[in-house]
């Protein structure tokens, strides 16, 4: 035991003595949380849309003046000719052009009927579908205050509910969603050079002829971690709370015990990446190129992942994020209890059980 | 000189198969995979039933919801406890909830109630579950309305006639959407981390002291580690165009001359980072964790995945100085719009700016420790 301590005590000298990555460990996180937690939404605000209206008459005036007053979009430029369309795109100048038919309060006094047509840029598909639909949604809303001076009969009414974020805040699934990347990224990248840069430097050598097991190695190269780790998710948390404005609805201790188990489970993931590499170089281009976009895309906060082929959903499964962002999902924001994530919670375990044993094992291949 | 260190920055990578191995199927492998994944559109909406009326009406609503295509009806709840259970769960993202005598309130009130419940973590997935819904039930309200009241010939009430054209990808391929900007991405994940990774390594084995007493000027050096990860980079995206079109079937309207003219200069401009990051960095985690807060910055403010236009304005700024999101837009712009060298002319000064910045700051950066 005595020599465990020792080795302990040595890794935490190693990590307390580079300052400065000390300093980027800890300050890192904070600045990450901040920029992304404000700058990311979903939302369509401020889309730059251009008008052709040949008949510029009352009501197109009324409409082209309630699309620029919403906070959806400003309207930049205004058309002659439909050409003008395509090289409007293709500078990127605007998302979508609204084109109204020449006479259009006329069509609509004498037949009732005048048409309307938006044509969207879809090439950035995911904006291009959303502006098309709140421009539509737009021109409805002064289509049934058209409608609503006539009553109809027999009306369905629709009472919508929005359960757990009633405001719409996009802060509720982005800031679970870059805490879990920030986690894994950061947590697997501080073990994963542990051993192997051992190896690289040569004092794997010193190591191998001292009397310490290899369990004692690997979990001694994971303690520092695990502190810095904790006090990250601290941090972390807090800054969600009062700067982001998250709210903290379950309980406090499960969530910072289910924070642990997604560190150790990315210190495991990086421990198991360091035995199994020989060099710093490609330990590290595969916990931080390897694993950048397949947390992201498979963790289920960018793109749903019940739209996804079936064997993408199958690798999701293996994806470590996708488990914890549920959880936090669950315990922060719909503030539920441990019999809601008693599965993924597991699932977890599961992993770091797997990969330390892993890790511990393929480390044993290679000392004799 | 700049011939024999090139030279030897080429044969020192290709020693490293694995190295070489990873930076060509790494990439290859993401690019194949990811634009699948990548999603955004919002169908298979599970959906809970609690139909308290269980009259033709609400069976003919619930029907309907289900042949839409947008929805899954998931489950039928007994009662409200159990419909919130699910919906805490996740196992449904919305509730539909159809009380007790609707049709009668419909055919004798004249209106009728319909309650919906979403599940708005992710509110602009619940906004649009909430809307397809409404447009359906709407669909279903104007035929019952039909079965009641004649309406004549003529529309007796001011229309708008309202259509929508999607351009350039009216299919909502998303893979199409996705795979461009995965592709800019990726050239600069792995150009400019190998690069800054290869030259930090120098300085944390020590050969860096020996390349500093030679001759070698400080630019020689970053350019002979430059040019050989740029034919690398050049090589990458090759693969990846070729990737594009044979799994995707994707090539661009445009012309590939203009994809490879913006992709030059974008090469020098991410290698030029790389370098720089290097400059600041004695070991390969130092530089590691460096790169991993600028490659959040390129994935994250890149246009990529979440739109500028709906971003603070600072965070614009932000996005504007990421070489990444210039590139992204150009891919999908020559890829998807044709667009011409000459509709993309900002977007050149910008890449060339960039280049011309990052690696004038990496050479004065490097000059200075070798001191």
């Amino acid at each position: 035991m005595k020599t465990f301590f020792a080795f302990v005590t040595k890794e935490f000298r190693h990590v307390m003595r580079d300052r400065r990555s000390l300093i980027v460990i800890i300050g890192m996180p904070i600045a990450m949380l901040l920029l992304y937690g404000f700058a990311l939404s979903n939302e369509v605000k401020n889309s730059k849309i251009a008008i052709l209206d040949p008949s510029k008459d009352e009501v197109t005036l009324a409409l082209v003046q309630r699309l620029d007053a919403s906070r959806y979009f400003d309207v930049t430029e205004y058309i002659d000719r439909p050409e003008q369309a395509d090289e409007m795109f293709r500078q990127g100048k605007v998302r979508a052009v609204v084109v109204f038919q020449s006479g259009f309060q006329q069509a609509l006094l004498h037949t009732n009927s005048a048409a309307v047509q938006i044509l969207a840029d879809a090439s950035d598909t995911n904006t291009g579908n959303t502006v098309a639909f709140y421009i539509s949604s737009v021109l409805r809303d002064y289509q049934n205050e058209l409608l609503a001076q006539q009553k109809l009969p027999y009306r369905i009414q629709i009472e919508a509910q929005l359960a757990y974020n009633p405001q719409l805040k996009s802060a509720f699934n982005f800031v679970p969603g870059v805490m879990v990347l920030i986690l894994i990224l950061l947590c697997s990248m501080l073990t994963a050079v542990a051993i192997v840069r051992e190896k690289e430097t040569g004092t794997m050598e010193l190591i191998l002829v001292s009397p310490v097991r290899p369990w004692m190695m690997i979990v001694a190269k994971a303690l520092p971690f695990l502190l810095i780790g904790l006090v990250n998710v601290g941090i972390i948390l807090i800054m969600a709370y009062t700067v982001l404005g998250l709210p903290m609805r379950g309980n406090q201790f499960l969530l910072i015990a289910e924070c642990g188990l997604f560190v150790l489970l990315a210190l495991s993931l990086g421990l198991f990446i360091s035995t199994r590499t020989n060099s710093q170089q490609t330990a590290l281009f595969i916990s931080l190129v390897g694993l950048m976009l397949p947390s992201l895309v498979f963790s289920g906060f960018m793109f749903p992942l019940e739209n996804m082929p079936k064997p993408l959903q199958i690798i999701s499964n293996i994806v470590p994020t996708k488990y914890f962002f549920s959880v936090l999902k669950s315990v922060m924001i719909k503030g539920l209890g441990i019999q809601y994530v008693w599965k993924e919670t597991l699932v977890m375990i599961g992993m770091t059980l797997f990969l330390l044993t892993m890790a511990i094992r393929s480390f044993n291949i290679r000392l004799s | 000189m700049l011939r024999a260190l090139i030279k030897k920055e080429f044969s020192q990578i290709f020693r490293n198969p694995s190295i070489v191995r990873l930076m060509l199927i790494a990439p290859v492998m993401q690019l194949i995979l990811i634009p699948f994944a990548a999603n955004f559109e919002v169908k298979n909406i599970h959906l809970a039933v609690l139909d308290w009326d269980h009259s033709s009406y609400s069976q003919k609503i619930v029907q309907r919801l289900g042949a839409s295509g947008y929805f899954i009806i998931k489950e039928a709840p007994a009662n409200t406890e159990a419909a919130q259970d699910a919906l805490d769960h996740g196992r449904v993202d919305m509730v539909l909830e159809i009380p007790q005598r609707f049709e009668r309130d419909l055919v004798r009130e004249d209106e009728a109630k319909i309650l919906l419940k979403a599940d708005a973590v992710n509110g602009v997935k619940a906004g649009l579950a909430i809307n397809y819904c409404g447009q359906i039930i709407n669909q279903v309200n104007n035929e019952i309305r039909l079965d009641f009241v004649q309406f004549p010939r003529f529309n007796p009430m001011p229309m708008l006639d309202i259509s929508t054209r999607y351009w350039y990808n009216p299919g909502f391929n998303y893979r199409h959407y996705m795979a461009p900007g995965i592709l800019a991405l990726l050239l600069i994940m792995v150009g400019s981390i190998m690069c800054a990774l290869n030259i930090v390594r120098e300085r944390e084995i020590g050969t860096m002291e020996q390349m500093n007493v030679t001759p070698v000027k400080s630019y020689q050096f970053l350019l002979a580690k430059l040019i050989p990860f740029w034919v690398i980079g050049m090589m990458s995206l090759t693969i990846g165009l070729v990737v594009c079109y044979v799994v995707f079937g994707l090539y661009p309207l445009g012309s590939y001359l203009t994809i490879y003219l913006y992709a030059m200069v974008y090469l020098v401009a991410a290698l030029g980072i790389g370098q720089l990051l290097a400059s600041f960095s004695d070991t390969q985690q130092q530089v590691t964790l460096i790169s991993f807060f600028f490659m959040m910055m390129f994935v994250l403010l890149s246009g990529l995945y979440t739109s500028i236009e709906s971003m603070p304005d600072w965070a614009k700024y932000l996005a504007w100085a990421n070489p990444v999101s210039h590139f992204v837009d150009v891919m999908r712009s020559v890829m998807l719009k044709g667009s011409t060298v000459t509709d993309l002319l900002p977007r050149m000064w910008n890449l060339i700016g960039f280049a011309i910045l990052f690696n004038t700051l990496a050479v004065m950066n490097y000059r200075k420790r070798a001191s």
